[in-house]
C-alpha cells in the first residue's frame, strides 16, 4: 500500500488532486481512500489531504497517514511550515512545486533522501492561465511514483472540469515530462 | 451473482445513490452545516432529473423532521438527514414517527456536540437518541452505508416492522472519504425495495387519526405495544439483512464478529473504527495472543441473544465508546454491562473512551486498550475502584 500526503493551501486543490487520483486508479481496478484532513480549512492556510493506494486488497485502515510514503508539496513556502516535512518515511520521497533544482531540494531539507521538483507553478499559468497547480502536480506525482497511467486521469478530469479539463490534462502532461526525480 | 459497479464515491454520495434507487418521494431537510453532502447531492439528482421526488429546503432541522412525519403519513417515502446539533433539534419531533408507526428513514453522519464547537466525529449525537424508537443501524464504511441505507427502507416498510430507521455513518470518516463502492443494478435495488403502502394513510376518502390523546388508562398501553413491536423487529432485520446477502453478496448481522474463534479477549467497536481494529487484531494475533472483534451493527433494538452469543467464550471484554455520559463513563460500556449482568458474572468488561470530537484511534489505540484493560482486571481482583479511562488524552 502506498500512503500519501497532499500539503497545500486551502484553494490550491489538495483535495481534488486526492480525489482525480482516487477515481483513476478505481477505474484501474486498486483499492483507494482518499480522505481530507478534517479541519476548518479555509482559502491560504496550509491543508492536507491523504490518499492510499492498494493494488491488491482492501483499505482497513481509517486513520489520518502519519508517515507517508510520498509528500506532495503544491506550495514551496510550505515546507517550513510545520513539521510535515519530518513525517515523511525515512526511504519516502516529496514531490515539490518549486523553480529549485533536486540538488537545492535535497540541501533545503534535510532528512530527505529522494525528491521530485517541477515548476509546477510556471506550467499552471501558461496552460492553464491560473496559479492553480494541482493538476499539474498530478503528472510530478505519476511521474516520480508510478501509482497510475496518466490516461486513467483523462475521464476522471473531464468529469469534473468539464470544458477546461483538456488544458488541466495537458498541464498534467507536461508536468509529467518536466518532472526531475533523483 | 448481482450486476454492477464499483464507482468512487464518498460516503455522503453512497448514502444519495442508496436514497435515489429507492426513488424517495420526498425529501426535506435543512441543507446548513451540520448538514453532509448527502442533501446537497440529493438535490442535484432532483434538479437534473434522475430522482422523482420532491425537495422540501426547510428552515431548520425541527421541521425538517415534521416534514418528513407529515408526509410519511400520506403514504410517501421519505428521507431526510442530519447530524450533531441538528439532530438535536431534530429531536423533539424524532419521537412521533416511533409512536405514530411511520417508516422514516434518515442517515445521520455522526458528530461531537457542542461545545466546544467541533464539526467532527464521535457518537453524542448517535447516543442522544437512544431511547427514542428508531432502529439505529451503524455502518463501518462507504459500501454499507450504501448497502445498510437500502436495507433500511425495506426494514423500515415491512408490514411486521412499521418503525423509523436511522442509519449511523461516522462524520468524515465515511461522509467525506472516497473509496470504491459496489453500486448495483438499479432494477434489482427496485426489486428489492417493493411498492411501499401504509396500512393506515391519512387520506380524506378514508379518514384515520393519528398521534391522538392519550390519557393514563390507555398511555401505558400504547407504550406497551410499542415496545413489544420495537423488540420484535429483530428477525425481520436479520431475515431483510439475508436477503439483502442472498441478492447482492455482502451479508449483514446485528453482531459481526471477526477472528473471534478460540478468542479469550474481545474488542467491541461500532461505525468507522471496525476495520482499524481489525488491524490490530491481526497484528495481536501475529503476536500469538487470543484477541478477537465484535462489531455492533444493530445498536437499537439491543440485540442482546446475538452479543450473548458472539462473547460466550470470552474472559474479558474491551470497550470502546466514541461518547460520554457524563458522571456514568461509556454509553455502550455501560450497556453492554447490562446485557449480560444477569449471565455472565464471569466476565471482566473494562471500557475506554476514545475518538471524542474526531481524535484518531490508531492501531496502537486499541492495542493500547488491550493491554491497558489486562493491567485493569488484575486492578479489579485487587479490590481497587477502576474508572472508565479516556484514551490518548493529554494530561
Amino acid at each position: 500500500m502506498m500512503e500519501i500526503c497532499i500539503y497545500g493551501r486551502g484553494g490550491q486543490g489538495g483535495v481534488t488532486l486526492a480525489e482525480l487520483v482516487a477515481h483513476a486508479a478505481i477505474r484501474e481496478g486498486k483499492y483507494v481512500q482518499s480522505m481530507p484532513s478534517f479541519g476548518p480549512e479555509r482559502r491560504g492556510a496550509p491543508v492536507l489531504a491523504f490518499l492510499r493506494v492498494n493494488e491488491t486488497e482492501r483499505i482497513k485502515i481509517r486513520t489520518e497517514i502519519a508517515e507517508p510514503d510520498v509528500l506532495v508539496v503544491l506550495d514551496p513556502g510550505l515546507l517550513h511550515v510545520g513539521d510535515v516535512i519530518s513525517r515523511l518515511k525515512k526511504e519516502g520521497i516529496a514531490v515539490i512545486n518549486t523553480k529549485k533544482s533536486p540538488e537545492e531540494m535535497k540541501s533545503d531539507l534535510e532528512g530527505v533522501t529522494k525528491i521530485a521538483v517541477v515548476d509546477a507553478m510556471s506550467i499552471a499559468r501558461e496552460i492553464l492561465g491560473l496559479p492553480i497547480v494541482n493538476t499539474t502536480m498530478i503528472g510530478a506525482l505519476i511521474k516520480a511514483v508510478g501509482l497510475v497511467k496518466l490516461e486513467s486521469l483523462e475521464q476522471p478530469m473531464n468529469e469534473r472540469f468539464g470544458k477546461v479539463a483538456a488544458k488541466n490534462i495537458e498541464a498534467m502532461r507536461r508536468a509529467y515530462e518536466e518532472t526531475v526525480v533523483r | 451473482m448481482t450486476k454492477g459497479k464499483i464507482v468512487g464515491l464518498e460516503g455522503s454520495f453512497a448514502v444519495a445513490e442508496a436514497v435515489r434507487m429507492a426513488n424517495v418521494d420526498v425529501i426535506s431537510a435543512y441543507p446548513i452545516t451540520p448538514q453532509t453532502h448527502i442533501v446537497e447531492r440529493l438535490a442535484e439528482m432532483i434538479a437534473d432529473g434522475e430522482l422523482d421526488a420532491e425537495f422540501i429546503c426547510v428552515e431548520s432541522e425541527h421541521s425538517a423532521m415534521s416534514a418528513c412525519v407529515g408526509a410519511s403519513a400520506a403514504g410517501a417515502r421519505v428521507f431526510t438527514c442530519s447530524a450533531s446539533q441538528g439532530l438535536e433539534l431534530m429531536h423533539e419531533v424524532l419521537y412521533i414517527p416511533s409512536s405514530m408507526r411511520l417508516p422514516v428513514v434518515a442517515v445521520t453522519a455522526n458528530r461531537a456536540l457542542s461545545a466546544p464547537l467541533s464539526v467532527w466525529c464521535d457518537h453524542s449525537d448517535a447516543m442522544a437518541i437512544r431511547d427514542i424508537g428508531w432502529i439505529q443501524i451503524f455502518a463501518e464504511n462507504n459500501q454499507q452505508a450504501f448497502d445498510l441505507t437500502v436495507c433500511a427502507y425495506r426494514i423500515a416498510e415491512d408490514k411486521e416492522v412499521l418503525f423509523p430507521a436511522m442509519v449511523h455513518i461516522d462524520g468524515f470518516y465515511l461522509s467525506h472519504v472516497i473509496e470504491g463502492v459496489m453500486l448495483p443494478d438499479e432494477e434489482e435495488v427496485a426489486h428489492f425495495i417493493p411498492d411501499y403502502e401504509h396500512p393506515f394513510v391519512l387520506d380524506p376518502e378514508d379518514p384515520v387519526s393519528m398521534g391522538c390523546y392519550g390519557p393514563p388508562f390507555i398511555y401505558p398501553e400504547a407504550k406497551k405495544a410499542q415496545e413489544v413491536d420495537f423488540t420484535n423487529t429483530k428477525p425481520k432485520i436479520q431475515e431483510t439483512w439475508d436477503e439483502f446477502g442472498e441478492t447482492f453478496g455482502r451479508y449483514y448481522s446485528p453482531v459481526e464478529k471477526y477472528k473471534m474463534e478460540d478468542a479469550n479477549i474481545a474488542l467491541l467497536t461500532m461505525g468507522s473504527s471496525g476495520e482499524t481494529a481489525m488491524l490490530a487484531v491481526d497484528e495481536m494475533r501475529e503476536e500469538g495472543r487470543d484477541v478477537g472483534l465484535i462489531r455492533l451493527r444493530l445498536w437499537r433494538p439491543f440485540p442482546f441473544k446475538e452479543f450473548r452469543d458472539a462473547v460466550k467464550d470470552v474472559e474479558l471484554l474491551v470497550v470502546l465508546d466514541r461518547a460520554i455520559s457524563f458522571g456514568m463513563g461509556g454509553p455502550v460500556c455501560s450497556e453492554v454491562k447490562s446485557a449480560l449482568y444477569d449471565k455472565r458474572k464471569d466476565l471482566s468488561i473494562v471500557g475506554f473512551i476514545g475518538g471524542l470530537g474526531g481524535r484518531d484511534i490508531p492501531i496502537d489505540g486499541f492495542k493500547y486498550m488491550v493491554n491497558r484493560a489486562l493491567e485493569k482486571v488484575k486492578m479489579i481482583e485487587r479490590g481497587e475502584e477502576i474508572e472508565t479511562e479516556m484514551i490518548g488524552i493529554r494530561e
